[in-house]
């Protein structure tokens, strides 16, 4: 008999284990890398939906609006110069710019459009939500920076030093280590009712301090709580946004003036290079153009090459052609359908460029392989014995397919479609070479207007420095993903309804 | 003038359908004999002379006098009308319409199905014809050999060495990574996983496969790459930040889903009575899997990995995203290299000029792209069947 | 057909069947039930079987004949949703102990399969498959060792010596079958369990594996799962009789063949039903 060998038995059974371990490791890091893309995307993409915004009293001057041409009127004059009268203690030109470099440049379109709604305004005071620049939105985000704010625990002594020579600060007992006693360190920011210092540096014991908002001459000491320290992870100096505007930010959130919202824009507009105004409006409708026309292309195109390969074609080197040809360009790169459609449509035919039509025809190329193979495996699981049923009461072979098999196929042959257009909905790398990689600001009208896509819109703006950017991306990929993830969900759903076990 | 056009046939397409039946039927009621087929085959197979004709003149006339002239859905109607005229003539008692009809609808299936060699007909010209005239300013021999790419630079140079080494660098990285992980999740999920944690893994696998390369690209370019380079630093190694790591991980996790299905399915296919006829003899379940199993389904797993190497060298976004732009000749994986697919998005994004070897270079790189794909997808498409024929 | 009405449980374990006078009962079953799912397929079984002689199990087709000998040693285990209670030993040792090793079971009790199913490598390393992962060899020479002696127990060696580097799935089907029983036999088992060895083999196959089997009756246990009762009779010593699921008759072939004790074993062997 087989001698028993336990240590063999033990180290086979260790390698068993092993390797059973290696497998379920497998999936889970593919899974975690699945699961870290989400939340990355997630993560990165959610800031985007919702947008800050200020409420601003504007006296609707009707000396900038001509009556008769409403849209023209000079709207973002009356929007900067409200923002700018509620700080009058802001005079100088870079302190102005400053402050107006707050509001997007889009900010006053709300004012025109209340104008234009109701001209009965003009000339009255309204309260207007003015959209904030990209900057100031990211910094209320806390993105651009952490922002932490102490409340002072020290009583805290200013003295303003002779000539411009800016602020010296103390605590109670003076001379020593001011720093320790009040809890400031160089580069953070005092604030308190009526003004704001920047801390530069420590000397003797005291600490240096320079203007932000000068403050009232008649503060000399603060008492605890009535001042606090506010620090910035990142240093002035590789912000965009400066110390003077984060501390109008501060004051005008502990105002409650700034509102923040969700960000219907994001859905309702076009590309803009504002991160503020950018929106996926233009993309989405391009992305439905152009996979309408490949759908409405690639569907009847699919679904006769399927039913003529399976049901009708003799064996024969046409048809083992063909079908080589069908297996092949299912696994061509699909740059180089990108390729076929500047040479040929663009060129050759003197299509337009970046137009969803000549997107479409692209992408139905593209897809017509994955939906014949997927119509046929559709066509082939229908038993033969249907067709024998049909031809065996006379019908011809072409009724027997077109009135039996076809529509007993066509739940699979629509899963393989859905997931066909949820290829093409996602696929980018062959719209870049026909132009659609344009920047387009406009929503398309049509078929032959110039427009871009979804997934090209996401590679446009991963390429632009601007942080508020990076969020749009991750957004529109969200936007792109939940898109795809439906059309999966229907398809899975089409496939278990309609599942049928012959 | 296009809707109108389409609209315009449709109409003529309809109103012959309904010309034919009546007419076929009324011969019925005159004649009292039977039809050879229903009249809504005679009516068919006059609207399909109808479409045919008001097609064929539509497009014959768009060429002439331009797409948007209005000349076009006048051609339509008189096609339609010059296309239903001889057939609605032709109807009577015994004609075979039904026959007739049906032999339209075959040649309109076959016609279909000849797109997909079209296709590949017009990629092929369209590749060919620039690149021959590619090749009348740069000499094969030095676009094929040489080792300096720089299309932007004067004077230009066309060496195609370090895209291929680049491309390849990339390529070897994302197998790496997509090999063994394909591969096991593949053999998990076929031979350990209950049909529930199946019903689980399955639409993972799913998921990452249908989630577009564009994602992947910002995903790699804007966080994998970083992460590249920092773990990269703090172990004291010089590393691009944009490296070839970063890119070719993220493409090998692109592939994953796409080893492991194809290989899902081969090892489903390797007959049961193989693996009871190991496990009567005693052997475990991981001694089945690498002795017998892997074995019998090695053509079809070699078969899936070529497949999955043509679809990393014709990976596009990715690459444009998170690898560089420079032409570097090197095997070093923290350094930035470029793709042939790289350069022709690089090279044909904004303006072209078709008469300049830099634009054409570009399709001359899609032309050895073409080549490469074409080749590892046939051998492997024969493969698969050879097995599939194996098995069956 | 005449089924019975009722489940019918029989017990009949000949006490002192001819051909135990060589030899002891190997494989005693008490009690067994087999489920797959919802499906009762053996109900309550009991049955000795003796060691050195060969078994037939008989029967019409679903009657539970191959879900038992499957049983034997443990291939159920790889069907999910199959439940085996009851006690089956081997050699006194219950083969549903937790404790015992299903690895180390299928080295003592083989199997040979309905169809010939040699693993696409050559012939030596199918034969060779077996004392490999077992561990049974020092070194090649013992192997080759093996692998000759079993290729020469199944009546293979002269055929295939000269190319024994050439791939098992080349032979023809009763060489496959044969080589699959070396394969078998590779590993010293004590029992070898065939499920209908020669049913997708020619006449002249047949004849060659019958004989063979006759032969290795000398050094084993040997179970045949048989469609064709000319076979049973012709190859087996004791016979067992199935019929949905349970054991009717169990007994020395030649008498079951001429008078069986029930009048169901007898409808089936004059070809009433089945």
């Amino acid at each position: 008999m087989t001698e028993v060998r336990n240590e063999l038995v033990a180290k086979r059974y260790a390698a068993e284990r092993r390797f059973r371990f290696y497998g379920a490791a497998a999936l889970t890091l593919t899974a975690l890398f699945l699961a870290v893309l989400l939340i990355d995307v997630i993560n990165k993409g959610l800031p985007a939906f919702h947008e800050h915004s200020v409420d601003i009293e504007v006296k609707v001057d009707a000396a900038d609006i001509d009556p008769s041409n409403l849209p023209g009127g000079n709207y973002d004059k009356l929007v900067k110069e409200a923002f700018r009268a509620e700080f009058p203690s802001v005079t100088d030109r870079t302190g102005k710019k400053a402050l107006t470099a707050l509001l997007s440049t889009g900010g006053a379109d709300r004012l025109r459009e209340m104008v234009i709604a109701d001209p009965a305004i003009i000339g009255k005071q309204v309260t207007v939500p003015v959209l904030l620049s990209a900057d100031a939105d990211l910094f209320l985000k806390s993105m651009s920076s952490d922002v932490t704010s102490v409340e002072g625990k020290a009583t805290l002594h200013i003295a303003r030093l002779e000539g411009d020579e800016g602020y010296v600060l103390t605590g109670d007992s003076t001379g020593e280590e001011a720093e320790k006693q009040l809890g400031i360190a160089p580069g953070e920011l005092v604030r308190f009712a009526g003004g704001a210092l920047r801390v530069t540096g420590v000397q003797n014991g005291y600490l240096k301090a320079e203007v932000v908002f000068a403050p009232d001459p008649a503060i000399t000491a603060l008492s605890p709580g009535q001042w606090s320290v506010l620090s910035f992870a990142i240093p002035e100096s590789s912000r965009r946004i400066s110390d003077q505007q984060a501390l109008w930010l501060e004051q005008l959130k502990q105002d409650g003036r700034i509102e923040n919202s969700f960000a219907w824009r994001f859905f309702e507009s076009g590309d803009s290079r504002e991160p503020e105004l950018a929106g996926i409006r233009g993309a989405l409708v391009g992305s439905l153009l152009t996979v309408a026309v490949a759908i409405l292309l690639a569907l009847p195109l699919g679904i006769a090459a399927a039913v003529y390969l399976e049901q009708f074609a003799p064996k024969n080197h046409w048809t083992d052609l063909i079908e080589v040809n069908i297996n092949n360009l299912a696994a061509v790169p699909s740059i180089i359908f990108g390729l076929l459609g500047l040479a040929v449509f663009l060129n050759f035919f003197g299509l337009p460029r970046s137009a969803p039509v000549v997107g479409g025809l692209v992408l139905a190329l593209l897809v017509l392989p994955t939906i014949i193979i997927a119509s046929r495996a559709a066509l082939k699981a229908v038993p033969p014995s249907i067709t024998e049923a049909a031809l065996g009461v006379g019908a011809s072979k072409q009724q027997a397919v077109f009135q039996h098999v076809l529509p007993l196929a066509l739940p699979g042959i629509m899963t393989g479609t859905i997931l066909g257009l949820a290829r093409a909905f996602g696929e980018t790398a062959p719209l870049l070479m026909i132009g659609m990689v344009a920047f387009i600001a406009d929503i398309p009208q049509g078929f032959t207007s110039a427009a871009t896509v979804l997934p090209v819109q996401v590679f446009l703006w991963s390429d632009l420095p601007e942080l508020a950017f990076r969020a749009k991306t991750a957004a529109a990929i969200m936007v792109l993903l939940v898109v795809l993830f439906a059309l999966n969900a229907v398809a899975i759903y089409l496939r278990k309804r309609f599942e049928r076990r012959w | 003038m296009f809707l109108w056009t389409v609209l315009l046939i449709v109409l003529m397409a309809g109103i012959a359908y309904v010309a034919g039946r009546a007419r076929a039927s009324g011969m019925v009621a005159a004649g009292g004999a039977r039809l050879h087929s229903l009249p809504s085959y005679h009516g068919l197979f006059v609207a399909a002379g109808a479409m045919i004709g008001g097609l064929a003149l539509a497009i014959l006339a768009a060429f002439v006098f331009g797409a948007q002239s209005f000349m076009t859905p006048v051609a339509a109607v008189a096609g339609g009308a010059i296309g239903a005229a001889p057939l609605y003539s032709r109807s009577s008692l015994d004609f075979r319409a039904r026959n007739a009809f049906e032999r339209v609808v075959l040649v309109v299936l076959i016609a279909c199905s000849g797109v997909a060699v079209l296709t590949t007909v017009g990629i092929v010209f369209s590749v060919l014809f620039e690149t021959l005239i590619f090749f009348r300013a740069v000499s094969p021999i030095e676009f094929l050999f040489g080792t300096h790419w720089s299309p932007n630079g004067t004077p230009a140079s066309f060496g195609f060495v370090p895209l291929l080494a680049g491309t390849l660098l990339i390529t070897v990285i994302a197998l790496v990574v997509a090999g063994p992980l394909g591969l096991l999740s593949a053999i998990y999920m076929a031979e350990y996983a209950s049909p529930r944690l199946r019903s689980v893994l399955k639409p993972v696998l799913e998921i990452l496969a249908g989630i577009p390369t564009v994602v992947l690209g910002f995903f790699a370019a804007l966080t994998v790459a970083p992460l590249v380079r920092f773990s990269g630093e703090s172990l004291g190694l010089a590393v691009a930040s944009e490296s070839a790591l970063a890119a070719g991980l993220v493409m090998g996790m692109m592939i994953v889903p796409l080893i492991s299905s194809l290989s899902d399915d081969i090892i489903n296919a390797v007959p049961q009575a193989l693996r009871d006829g190991s496990y009567a003899m005693g052997a475990t379940k991981s001694e089945t899997i690498k002795k017998v199993v892997l074995p019998a389904a090695l053509p079809g797993i070699v078969s899936a990995f070529m497949l999955a190497i043509s679809r990393a060298i014709g990976e596009t976004m990715i690459v444009v995203m998170a690898a560089g732009l420079a032409a570097n000749l090197t095997a070093n994986p923290f350094a930035a290299v470029t793709t042939i697919t790289v350069q022709i998005a690089t090279l044909l994004v904004g303006d072209q000029e078709f008469d300049s070897p830099k634009t054409l270079s570009a399709f001359a790189l899609g032309f050895v792209l073409f080549f490469f794909t074409l080749v590892l997808n046939y051998i492997a498409l024969r493969i698969v069947q050879k097995y599939r024929e194996q098995y069956d | 057909m005449n089924a019975p009405t009722a489940p019918f449980q029989t017990y009949i374990t000949p006490p002192h069947p001819r051909a135990l006078s060589n030899g002891k009962f190997k494989i005693t079953a008490s009690g067994v039930d087999v489920h797959y799912g919802e499906k009762h397929a053996i109900k309550n079984l009991s049955i000795d079987i003796p060691d050195r002689a060969v078994s037939a199990f008989i029967g019409p087709s679903g009657c539970g004949k191959s879900t038992f000998l499957r049983a034997i040693n443990r291939m159920n285990d790889t069907i999910p949703g199959c439940r085996v209670t009851g006690d089956i030993e081997v050699d006194k040792h219950d083969i549903y102990d937790p404790k015992i090793d299903v690895v180390q079971l299928r080295a003592k009790v083989g199997m040979v399969f309905q169809k010939p199913n040699p693993f696409p490598k050559s012939i030596y390393e199918n034969v060779a498959y077996g004392p490999r992962i077992h561990g049974l060899a020092k070194d090649k020479t013992e192997l080759d060792q093996i692998v000759e002696q079993s290729l020469r127990k199944a009546g293979l060696w002269e055929e295939v010596k000269d190319r024994l580097a050439q791939p098992g799935t080349g032979l023809s089907g009763g060489q496959q079958q044969r080589l699959c029983i070396a394969r078998a036999i590779a590993v010293n088992p004590e029992v070898i369990l065939m499920d209908e060895p020669c049913s997708a083999l020619d006449p002249i196959a047949t004849a060659k594996i019958e004989e063979l089997i006759d032969e290795l009756r000398q050094n084993y246990c040997i179970v045949i799962v048989t469609h064709s009762m000319q076979q049973a009779a012709r190859v087996s010593q004791l016979t067992a009789f199935f019929h949905l699921g349970t054991l009717v008759e169990y007994g020395d072939t030649d008498e079951m063949f001429t008078a069986p004790q029930e009048k169901r074993t007898q409808d089936y062997i004059t070809g009433r039903f089945g």
